[in-house]
């Protein structure tokens, strides 16, 4: 039990300074990389809550996909640096009220809410016993929400389309295959048998 | 000294602090404005996660998997907005995305 407190306390806290650092940063791309130490320490936590699944997809998803696009797009673009601290201290008053108001609203949520006895029953998929936790997210994620499955695939081919669309563009003067023109090619079109004359060539 | 739910949700509660403390901070840059906003939904899922296991409930775990998809969709097509407009503006200060306002 001191164990698993002790764990949480070490993940929590690195997450928080993490998550700290990914704001205060001057470089983007130190920001993404602490961006990335927090998703590790998120997952470290799903995994204390016995989330196993939701933790290992939160690295995969996360830090494999989303991280590394950030890094790459932050690589990419050729971003003044010393110029991101404008305006910084001009935001600090407004953005610390709004944050702590955030805070102290949520506090004062967190702190007076107690779990009813009633929500037992309320539950709509309580956890089978003696099954992993993959097994049985499997269990209902392919039947109880198989809709909410089919409408996250939508989303994200709607977004893959989206980002393609959005970044697509048609450069001119770029020397590029384009294979319905290769394959429309006749022969009649490009090539013509001549019969030359002998002695005369094809002066004409 | 055992960890209830409250400290999760503490943890979620200042994480999501940041992300908007994040987005009101850095106003010069579009992309450190989006991993706020993934901080944001980090912490919602934080949420979700922690009181699916303390009800023992697995549809919070299922739609942390929702949240997920969404993020790593929304990080998709605000990176793409950020190229496109960085090629026509070469800048990502939110002050200069004002094209739109007529």
């Amino acid at each position: 039990m001191i164990v698993a407190a002790l764990a949480f306390y070490l993940f929590s806290i690195v997450a928080i300074i993490a998550a700290l650092n990914v704001i205060f940063q001057k470089n983007p791309v130190h920001s993404v990389l602490w961006l990335i130490l927090t998703f590790f320490n998120a997952a470290g936590l799903f995994v204390l809550l016995g989330a196993e699944f939701v933790a290992m997809i939160l690295v995969v998803v996360y830090v494999g996909a989303v991280a590394v696009l950030f890094l790459f797009v932050v690589m990419m673009l050729d971003i003044n640096i010393t110029m991101m601290r404008e305006g910084f201290i001009k935001y600090l008053p407004v953005g610390a009220l709004v944050g702590g108001i955030l805070f102290v609203e949520l506090a004062i949520v967190f702190g007076s809410w107690a779990m009813s006895p009633q929500s037992e029953a309320l539950r709509s998929a309580p956890v089978p016993e003696g099954i992993s936790n993959t097994e049985a997210l499997g269990n209902i994620l392919y039947t109880q929400y198989f809709y909410l499955f089919q409408g996250a695939g939508i989303v994200l081919l709607v977004a893959m389309v989206g980002s393609i669309v959005l970044t697509l563009r048609r450069r001119p003067g770029v020397r590029k295959q384009d294979i319905s023109v290769q394959n429309n090619r006749r022969v009649q079109d490009t090539l013509e048998v001549v019969k030359v004359p002998v002695g005369k060539g094809l002066a004409s | 000294m055992t960890i209830g739910l409250g400290h999760y949700l503490t943890v979620s509660a200042i994480l999501f602090t940041l992300g908007i403390f994040g987005i009101f901070l850095n106003r010069k840059n579009l992309i450190v404005i989006l991993m706020s906003v993934e901080l944001m939904l980090l912490s919602v899922n934080i949420n979700l996660v922690a009181f699916s296991s303390f009800l023992n409930d697995l549809a919070g775990q299922v739609f942390t998997m929702l949240v997920l998809t969404v993020a790593a969709a929304e990080a998709a097509i605000g990176l793409a907005i950020v190229v496109v407009f960085y090629r026509n503006r070469r800048s990502i200060e939110v002050e200069d995305i004002n094209q739109m306002r007529g």
